[in-house]
C-alpha cells in the first residue's frame, strides 16, 4: 500500500469556545510547539489533542497495515487510539499528554519508532 | 515494599466516595488515580443531577466532583495522582507507573473503582477521523473548551446521548440529528424534550450505514431499520458533517480484576463481564472489593453509593463492625434500592440479581 499524506487546513471558525452559558475557561499561557514541521500555537499544560483539534489537525496517526487514518477516541487515556510520537517517543496518548513549550509532535505511522 | 492497609484505584465518584467513608471510619486509605486530578468523570458533566438531595440532586456533575475532593482533602485519606495502576501480583501486590517511577505496593485491601471505558459500533468508516465517543467530545468540549466538530451526528438517544447533544449546542456546535437504533429513546423525556424544543430531530429505529470522507468524516448515511434491525434500503439518506458522536454504551474496565483472579460473570444488563460481588461490594477473592461503573454500567449516583458501601465494608474488614460502619452500609444499601426500583433503574437492579443467583450457581 503507497504511503499517503494528509492535508492540514487550519479552521475557518476559531475552534476555541469563546462564550458558554455555564462554563468558563481559565486562561492558560499560549505556547509554541511543532506539529510535523509546523510551528503551531496552543496553551500550556492542555491535552496535545486538543492543541491539535484546535489546530483543525484531525489525523493524528496511520495505521501499520492499511495505512488508515486515526484520530483520539475516548480522550480519557484509555483506547489508545490516539498515539504520537512527541518528542521521539512513540506511543505516546496525546489525549492525555500535557502539552509543553517546543515540543515536537509527529503523526505515528504504525507502531512508530525510537530515536 | 511499601504496604497499606487500604488502597483505592480509580479517583472517580466511586473512589471518592469509598475513601471518604473509609476515612469517617477511622481508616487512613491510599487513593490512586490515573489523572492529574481526581474526579473522573464528574469533571465533564455539567448537567445537574437528578434524585435525592442526599444524592446532590440539582447540582452540576463538575461541581459535586469539587465537593468530594473537599471532603477527600479533610480527611486522613492520601491521594497519588498521575498513578496507573498498571498490574496486579499475588497476594495483592499492585504495580503502579507514575511518569518517572515505578512503585510496588502491597494493599491488605483493595478497593477497585476504575471505572468504564466507551463503546464503538461496527460501520464502514468507524475508525475514521471524526468518529469519537460522546464522552470525548464532552472531555474536550467541557473541560478543555474545544470544539472538536462543526456539525454532529449523534448515535445514541440514551441519557448520555441526549445530555451531550443538549452540551455541544452549549458549545456553539450544531447538531444534525439524534439517532438510536431502538424504537423508543432510552434517556430521560426532559432531556429529550429540550433537544425537540431546538429543533433537533430525535429519530428511534435508525442507525448508521457509513461514515465517509478522504482522511476524516465528511458525512454519513443514516436509514430506518425494522423490527429485526435490518437496514430499510429505500430510507438511506445522506448528511453532511464532519463528526459522528458515539453514545452506545459502556464497557466495564476489569483487567486488574481479571488479573486478582476474581470471579467474572456476563452480565449483558451490567455492561459486559463484571466481578461477581456481594450486597457489600466484597468480590469471590477475599479483600478485594468494587464499586461503580466496573461492577456494572449504571450512574454517578450510584457510583458514589456503591463507593460509600464499599468503603464502609472495607473499613469494616480492617478496623471491625461498628454502629456507625453498619449505619454506612445500611443507608447506601436502601439508597442504592431505592434508586433501582425506578423505571431507569429497572436494568441494572435486574443485571444485580443475576449476580445473586450466581451464588447459589456456583
Amino acid at each position: 500500500m503507497r504511503k499517503r499524506t494528509f492535508s492540514h487546513r487550519p479552521p475557518a471558525i476559531s475552534r476555541r469556545i469563546a462564550a458558554h452559558p455555564i462554563l468558563s475557561f481559565p486562561p492558560r499561557p499560549e505556547v509554541e510547539f511543532f506539529f510535523e514541521s509546523r510551528k503551531l500555537k496552543g496553551l500550556a499544560d492542555e491535552p496535545i489533542a486538543a492543541a491539535l483539534v484546535a489546530n483543525g489537525v484531525k489525523v493524528f496517526r496511520v495505521t501499520e497495515k492499511m495505512h488508515r487514518p486515526r484520530s483520539f477516541f475516548c480522550a480519557v487515556g484509555k483506547c489508545s487510539s490516539c498515539l504520537m510520537e512527541v518528542d521521539g517517543r512513540p506511543n505516546v496518548m496525546v489525549c492525555v499528554e500535557p502539552l509543553k513549550a517546543g515540543m515536537k509532535v509527529k503523526r505515528q505511522v504504525g507502531r512508530g519508532s525510537l530515536r | 515494599m511499601r504496604s497499606e492497609e487500604l488502597a483505592i484505584v480509580g479517583g472517580g465518584p466511586a473512589g471518592l466516595s469509598a475513601a471518604i467513608a473509609a476515612s469517617e471510619l477511622g481508616v487512613s486509605p491510599l487513593l490512586i488515580d490515573d489523572n492529574p486530578a481526581p474526579g473522573g468523570q464528574l469533571v465533564k458533566q455539567t448537567h445537574k443531577f437528578f434524585g435525592s438531595r442526599s444524592l446532590y440532586c440539582g447540582t452540576r456533575g463538575m461541581d459535586i466532583a469539587k465537593l468530594l475532593c473537599d471532603q477527600l482533602a479533610r480527611s486522613p485519606a492520601r491521594l497519588w495522582l498521575n498513578a496507573t495502576a498498571v498490574g496486579l501480583y499475588p497476594g495483592r501486590v499492585l504495580a503502579i507507573a507514575q511518569p518517572e517511577r515505578f512503585h510496588k505496593l502491597k494493599a491488605n485491601h483493595i478497593i477497585f473503582a476504575t471505572g468504564a471505558t466507551e463503546n464503538s459500533i461496527a460501520f464502514p468508516g468507524n475508525d475514521l477521523p471524526g468518529v469519537y465517543g460522546a464522552g470525548a467530545v464532552q472531555t474536550l468540549m467541557n473541560v478543555y473548551g474545544v470544539r472538536p466538530g462543526q456539525r454532529v451526528l449523534m448515535v445514541g438517544a440514551g441519557n448520555i446521548g441526549l445530555i451531550v447533544s443538549y452540551q455541544l449546542i452549549q458549545a456553539g456546535i450544531e447538531v444534525a440529528c439524534v439517532i438510536d437504533v431502538l424504537p423508543r429513546i432510552g434517556g430521560y423525556h426532559v432531556h429529550a424534550a429540550k433537544l425537540s424544543r431546538l429543533g433537533v430531530p430525535v429519530l428511534t429505529s435508525h442507525t448508521v450505514v457509513e461514515a465517509f470522507g478522504a482522511e476524516s468524516v465528511e458525512g454519513v448515511v443514516i436509514a430506518r431499520v425494522d423490527r429485526d434491525f435490518k437496514i430499510l434500503s429505500r430510507t438511506k439518506r445522506r448528511l453532511t458533517l464532519d463528526a459522528i458522536c458515539l453514545a452506545v454504551g459502556l464497557t466495564p474496565l476489569t483487567e486488574l480484576l481479571v488479573q486478582a483472579g476474581c470471579r467474572m460473570v456476563y452480565v449483558p444488563e451490567l455492561g459486559g463481564n463484571v466481578a461477581w460481588h456481594d450486597e457489600r461490594m466484597l468480590t469471590s477473592v477475599p479483600g478485594v472489593f468494587v464499586a461503580g461503573d466496573l461492577s456494572g454500567i449504571e450512574e454517578a449516583s450510584t457510583a458514589m453509593l456503591e463507593g460509600r458501601l464499599a468503603g464502609a465494608a472495607a473499613a469494616e474488614a480492617v478496623r471491625g463492625r461498628s454502629p456507625e460502619s453498619c449505619r454506612i452500609i445500611e443507608q447506601a444499601q436502601a439508597d442504592l434500592a431505592c434508586i433501582r426500583r425506578g423505571p431507569f433503574g429497572e436494568k441494572a437492579a435486574c443485571g444485580k440479581s443475576k449476580l445473586g443467583s450466581c451464588v447459589s450457581a456456583v
